[in-house]
């Protein structure tokens, strides 16, 4: 196995990246592959509780890295869904107690035994997000459709483009499909418009998110809901299989509640 | 009056179009945008060219991105003091 990096990014704070991580990183541990999530927001580690996760941390990344431990003393099993791990941020210390060739050396070490390794990275463009990116040959960038998102987006693009970064693909989340029905809210393809990037999928506004985040398990592990669907489709375009976009349009118009109760209860198309 | 409903996102239309254009312009600035080193480092190697060329007062030279509003340019004042000519070209090169 020589694992596939791939740093999940933003620019901007708040739009979902852990989410965003943990869903992805359980829905391909669900396809049958060996997966490590790695919180590299050193000093607020969130993935952790994101993935239900917090109270089995023992180790960190960066206990790994100044040798307190070793590489599979610091990783977490997730005991729910076989071939998921996570490899926890330290959270008292800061950005500054890792560099990009460490980050870069770690992953390394990892590659061997994974299928995928997921890097969540902080919000900003300084130190962390340099660091997260270091180590990834792959990016997904997350964007809300709001101006100060996308901005955001534009800008990391940019820089994950200078530092070489391929594959670069944009998940367009939290968008609600009857608000750009009314033409109140950027449209997918306004977004992409603007941003000129390859899509890898679009995450409707879900309270589910909400449900997961208390619950500590990522939606994708169980949950029938149109953001879990929104994550699956996106871990199989990850793998390589063509699955089509969601109809979110359909999600806005009458009997939202029916229309997405016999779209769940009918078979998953592949 | 189009125009002012195009602007205030009135008449059927929501407030996505105008994100757009707002967003379409932000970019369009961010994009261009240029930090003081670059520009020092443009400027310096712009002189660099010049001065193979003509005399150039350095003293007085303005090279600047200005940005209008659906536009960008790159505007350079330069004053020319006497133009090489001849030899002095090939000596340069």
């Amino acid at each position: 196995m020589a694992a596939r990096v791939i740093v999940t990014t933003s620019g901007k704070g708040g739009v979902g990246k852990t989410t965003s991580t943990a869903n992805i990183a359980a829905a391909l541990a669900k396809f049958g592959k060996k997966v490590v999530a790695i919180d590299a927001d050193v000093g607020l580690r969130n993935l952790d509780v994101i993935m239900g996760l917090e109270n089995r941390v023992v180790y960190n990344f960066i206990d790994v890295i100044e040798k307190v431990c070793k590489l599979n003393q610091a990783l977490v099993k997730d005991k729910r869904v076989p071939g998921l791990f996570l490899l926890p941020a330290a959270q008292t210390r800061t950005k500054d107690a890792v560099n990009p060739e460490q980050m870069v050396a770690l992953c390394e070490e990892l590659k061997p035994d994974f299928d995928f390794i997921m890097l969540d990275c902080p919000a900003g463009i300084e130190g962390g997000f340099k660091n997260a990116a270091a180590g990834a040959d792959e990016a997904l960038v997350v964007t809300t459709p709001e101006i100060p998102s996308v901005r955001d987006a534009d800008r990391i693009i940019g820089m994950l483009e200078s530092m070489g970064k391929s594959p670069i693909r944009l998940i367009i989340n939290r968008l609600r499909p009857n608000m750009v029905q009314d033409g109140d809210m950027l449209a997918k393809d306004d977004i992409l418009d603007v941003l000129s990037i390859d899509l890898i999928g679009v995450v409707p506004e879900d309270e589910n998110v909400i449900r997961a985040t208390n619950s500590g398990e990522p939606m994708t592990m169980n949950l029938d809901s149109p953001a879990a669907h929104a994550y699956l489709n996106i871990a199989e375009r990850l793998l390589g299989h063509d699955v089509p976009l969601m109809d979110l349009e359909s999600y806005a118009g009458r009997g939202f509640m029916s229309k997405l109760k016999s779209f769940f209860s009918g078979k998953r198309k592949k | 009056m189009d125009f002012l409903k195009k602007i205030f996102g009135v008449g059927g239309k929501g407030s996505a179009h105008v994100a757009k254009n707002r967003l379409q312009i932000v970019l369009m600035h961010d994009r261009t945008d240029i930090s003081p080193e670059l520009l020092d480092n443009l400027r310096a190697e712009i002189v660099k060219v010049l001065i193979k060329y003509m005399d150039i007062d350095t003293g007085k030279i303005g090279i600047n991105l200005e940005h209008e509003e659906d536009a960008v340019a790159l505007v350079a004042s330069i004053p020319v003091l006497r133009i090489k000519r001849g030899g002095k070209i090939e000596a340069a090169q």
